[in-house]
C-alpha cells in the first residue's frame, strides 16, 4: 500500500547505486573479523568499518570504526560484531577505503504525500542529519519537485546545482549525481534514495554513504530483491503491544479504534490484529488461535463491522475456535454489518454472547479482565 | 449531495472479474447507474442487464458515460486508470497495492485532464438515496445532511452506522484511500461539502500516520464554516510500530494522533473521542 517498504542495508545499496554510475568508494562486506582482515588487505589502504543496520545514528552510536592497517582492522572489528545498535545486532560490516574528506554535500529524492511528487533535495549541509538542517536553516536545503509524467531533464538537476551555491566548476559534475540519484529512485520505485554525505575528495564527487527504499507494492517488477525481502508474509496485520486484552478487528482504522477504546476504559492491549477485509471462516480462527497463543494475552475482543467482511463467517470462526481450544480464554464479540442477523442467530443458537456496540464490548472486555486479576 | 449524483453514469472496467462482478451486482442492487461494463476480449457480452465493451471508447460510441469504477489488479491498475482519465470526469479506483510512482503518476495525469479521481484503495463513494460507485455494505447508510470524509474503511462504516442508528443520515460518504498518494485530499472534499446545500455538517475521520489531517486542519480554518466533527483513530498506538496495512505508523514526531488533534481543535473543529462521541457532539449542533 505504498506505505511498506523495502529498506536496503548500505553495501546492497551501494552496489545498486554502483551499478546505476554512481561512484562510491571500493568496499567489502564482511561477516567476521577474519574477513574484516581480508578486506582490508585488499583495499590496502586506511579503512573504515561500517556497521551494517538499518536504524539511523549508527555514527553517534559508536558504529563506525577506522583503522590505519589489516591487523588493525581485524581487531577493532571484534567490537562491532555483536553490537547492539538501538536493537539491532551488528553481524555485517562494510569494509570501505577512507576517504579524503574536502566538504560534505547532502543528495536525496523522495516521495512527496503532500504534493504528490518526487522531492529532489540538495544541500552544502552535508554528512549531518539533514532533519535538525531542515528545522534550524531550512534555506540551506534546495528543493525541487519533479513531475512525475514528464521526463527529468539536465537542466532541471543543472538548476538544482546552481541553487545550492557550488563553484561553478562543480555543476555539471554535481548535477551528473541527481539525474543519476533520480534515475535509481524512478527505476527502482524507491520512497527514498539518499546520500549523506556526498564527499567532494581530491579525486572528485563520491557517495561516502547510500540508503535505498523501496515500495513493496512495487516488487513485482524488481523480482531480484523478493528473496531478500523481510518482511514476513503474514496474512494478518499483527503487532504485540505489553497489554493482556487482545484487540482484533477488520480494517486499520476501526482496530486502532478499538484499541483506543480499550485503553480508554483503562484497559491494556495485548496485541492489534487487522484481519483485513473479506475474511474467511478460517481466517477468523486462526486470527482468534494466533492471539490465544501469546502468553499474556487474558481476554480477546474481537471487534468486526462487516463490510466485505461477512458476519456469518466470523460466527463460524468464533464457534470452529470454541470447539477446538484447549485453553479457554473469555472472548468478547462485537458483531455487526454484512450478514448481521444470521451471524447473530449462529452465535445465539451456540450459547454465545455478543454485542452490537463496538464501545460495550470494549467496555466489558476491560472488566471481565479486571475480575480476572 | 457531492460528486455521486442524479447525473453520474458510470462504467465498470474489469466487471468480469471476481471483484468486479460481485460489486457490479452489489450496485446494481442500491440502483446505482452502472450503464456499462469492460472487459478487453469479452466485449458484446452482457453481464445482468449491463452490455460489456472491449473499451472504455468502444462503450462511449453506445452509451452516456461521465464516470468509472476501477476493479482491476494492481499490476493493470495504472493502464485502466489512464484509458478512463483520458475520457471521463470521475473515476473510483477501489485497487489496493497500485505502486505509489503509478498512484503518482496516476494524479498527476488527472490534473492534467481535469479529471477527479478518488482512491486509490478506496472504499469508494455513497451518496444515499442515489447510489454508490464503491465496496460498502449500503444498509448501514441512510439518507441525511451529514457529509463524511475519512481515509479508513470501515471505520467510516462505523460512523455512518452509529449516526444512522441516531436517526440522522449521510448527504455523501466519501473515502479519500488509505494510500500515501491519492487523488482527492480532505481539504477538496470538505470544500465540496462547503458549497453543497444538502450537506449541513460534515465528519471527517482520520488516524495516524502522515499529515493530511493537519493540513485539513489548516484548510478548515481559513474555509470552512459550517461545523466540522472530527475523529482520530489511534491515539494509543505506540511509535513505530505499523498499525495495519493502511500507513498508520508514527514516524518520529509526526503523525500522531495528538499532532492532528491539537491542530483541528486549533482550527476550530469539534474533537470526538469516541466514534459515538461524534453522534452526541452532532444532536448538540444541529
Amino acid at each position: 500500500m505504498g506505505d511498506r517498504k523495502l529498506k536496503f542495508f548500505e553495501y546492497k545499496a551501494k552496489e545498486i547505486f554502483k551499478r546505476e554510475g554512481i561512484p562510491v568508494p571500493e568496499n567489502y562486506l564482511a561477516l567476521n573479523e577474519k574477513e574484516v582482515h581480508k578486506a582490508a588487505e585488499k583495499i590496502n589502504k586506511p579503512v573504515a568499518l561500517k556497521s551494517q543496520v538499518l536504524v539511523g545514528g549508527r555514527g553517534k552510536a559508536g558504529g563506525i570504526k577506522f583503522a590505519d592497517n589489516p591487523q588493525d582492522a581485524g581487531n577493532i572489528a571484534k567490537e562491532l560484531f555483536g553490537m547492539d545498535i538501538k536493537g539491532e545486532t551488528v553481524n555485517k560490516v562494510l569494509v570501505e577505503e577512507k576517504i579524503n574528506v574536502q566538504s560534505e554535500f547532502y543528495l536525496s529524492v523522495v516521495m512527496d504525500r503532500s504534493a504528490k511528487k518526487p522531492l529532489v533535495m540538495a544541500s552544502t549541509e552535508g554528512g549531518v542529519d539533514i532533519e535538525e538542517v531542515a528545522r534550524k536553516t531550512p534555506d540551506k536545503i534546495v528543493k525541487y519537485h519533479v513531475n512525475p509524467l514528464d521526463e527529468f531533464m539536465p537542466y532541471e538537476a543543472r538548476e538544482i546545482a546552481l541553487k545550492m551555491g557550488i563553484p561553478n566548476q562543480m555543476i555539471s559534475k554535481m548535477s551528473g549525481f541527481i539525474i543519476k540519484l533520480f534515475k535509481v529512485f524512478k527505476n527502482y520505485d524507491a520512497s527514498i534514495a539518499e546520500i549523506n554525505p556526498l564527499v567532494l575528495t581530491p579525486e572528485g564527487l563520491i557517495a561516502a554513504d547510500a540508503k535505498l527504499e523501496i515500495d513493496d507494492d512495487a516488487l513485482w517488477r524488481h523480482k531480484e530483491f523478493v528473496n531478500l525481502e523481510e518482511t514476513q508474509k503474514n496474512e494478518f496485520a499483527y503487532v504485540t503491544l505489553d497489554g493482556n486484552i487482545a484487540v482484533i478487528g477488520n480494517g486499520a482504522g476501526l482496530t486502532l479504534t478499538g484499541m483506543d477504546m480499550i485503553n480508554l476504559y483503562s484497559g491494556k492491549p495485548a496485541t492489534f490484529l487487522d484481519i483485513g477485509g473479506g475474511a474467511s471462516q478460517q481466517n477468523i480462527a486462526r486470527a482468534i488461535n494466533l492471539v490465544i497463543s501469546e502468553p499474556n494475552v487474558k481476554v480477546i475482543f474481537l471487534n468486526v463491522l462487516g463490510g466485505i467482511t461477512r458476519a456469518d463467517d466470523v460466527a463460524n470462526g468464533v464457534i470452529d475456535v470454541l470447539n477446538s481450544a484447549e485453553s479457554k480464554v473469555p472472548l468478547v464479540i462485537r458483531l455487526t454489518g454484512t450478514n448481521e442477523e444470521e451471524g447473530q442467530r449462529i452465535l445465539t443458537e451456540a450459547g454465545i454472547s455478543f454485542e452490537t456496540s463496538m464501545e460495550a464490548a470494549a467496555k466489558k472486555a476491560v472488566e471481565i479482565c479486571e475480575s480476572l486479576e | 449531495m457531492i460528486i455521486l449524483n442524479e447525473e453520474t453514469r458510470c462504467i465498470v472496467q474489469g466487471i468480469t472479474g471476481k471483484q468486479g462482478s460481485f460489486h457490479t451486482e452489489q450496485m446494481l442492487n442500491y440502483e446505482t447507474s452502472i450503464v456499462a461494463g469492460t472487459s478487453p476480449g469479452k466485449g458484446g457480452q452482457k453481464f445482468g442487464p449491463v452490455n460489456v465493451y472491449n473499451s472504455i471508447a468502444e462503450a462511449k460510441e453506445e452509451q452516456e458515460i461521465n464516470a468509472s469504477i476501477i476493479f482491476i489488479p494492481a499490476p493493470f491498475a495504472k493502464d485502466a486508470a489512464y484509458e478512463a482519465i483520458s475520457q471521463l470526469d470521475l473515476v473510483v479506483i477501489i485497487t489496493e497495492h497500485i505502486p505509489v510512482h503509478d498512484s503518482m503518476q496516476i494524479v498527476e495525469y488527472a490534473k492534467r485532464n481535469n479529471t477527479t479521481v478518488i482512491g486509490p484503495n478506496t472504499p469508494g463513494i455513497i451518496s444515499p438515496g442515489v447510489g454508490k460507485l464503491g465496496i460498502m455494505p449500503t444498509h448501514l447508510f441512510d439518507k441525511g445532511n451529514i457529509g463524511i470524509v475519512s481515509r479508513s474503511g470501515t471505520l467510516t462504516y462505523e460512523v455512518a452506522y452509529q449516526i444512522t442508528n441516531a436517526g440522522m443520515g449521510q448527504s455523501t460518504c466519501l473515502g479519500i484511500g488509505g494510500d500515501p498518494v491519492v487523488g482527492l485530499n480532505y481539504a477538496d472534499v470538505l470544500q465540496m461539502f462547503e458549497e453543497d446545500d444538502e450537506t449541513g455538517a460534515m465528519v471527517m475521520i482520520g488516524e495516524i500516520g502522515g499529515n493530511a489531517e493537519e493540513r485539513a486542519a489548516e484548510f478548515i480554518d481559513k474555509n470552512i464554516s459550517k461545523p466540522v466533527i472530527a475523529y482520530i483513530a489511534g491515539v494509543t498506538a505506540p511509535p513505530g510500530k505499523r498499525m495495519g496495512h493502511a500507513g498508520a505508523i508514527i514516524e518520529g514526531e509526526s503523525g500522531t494522533a495528538e499532532s492532528k488533534i491539537n491542530a483541528l481543535k486549533q482550527a476550530g473543529v469539534n474533537v470526538a473521542s469516541t466514534p459515538s462521541g461524534i453522534v452526541d457532539i452532532i444532536k448538540k449542533i444541529l
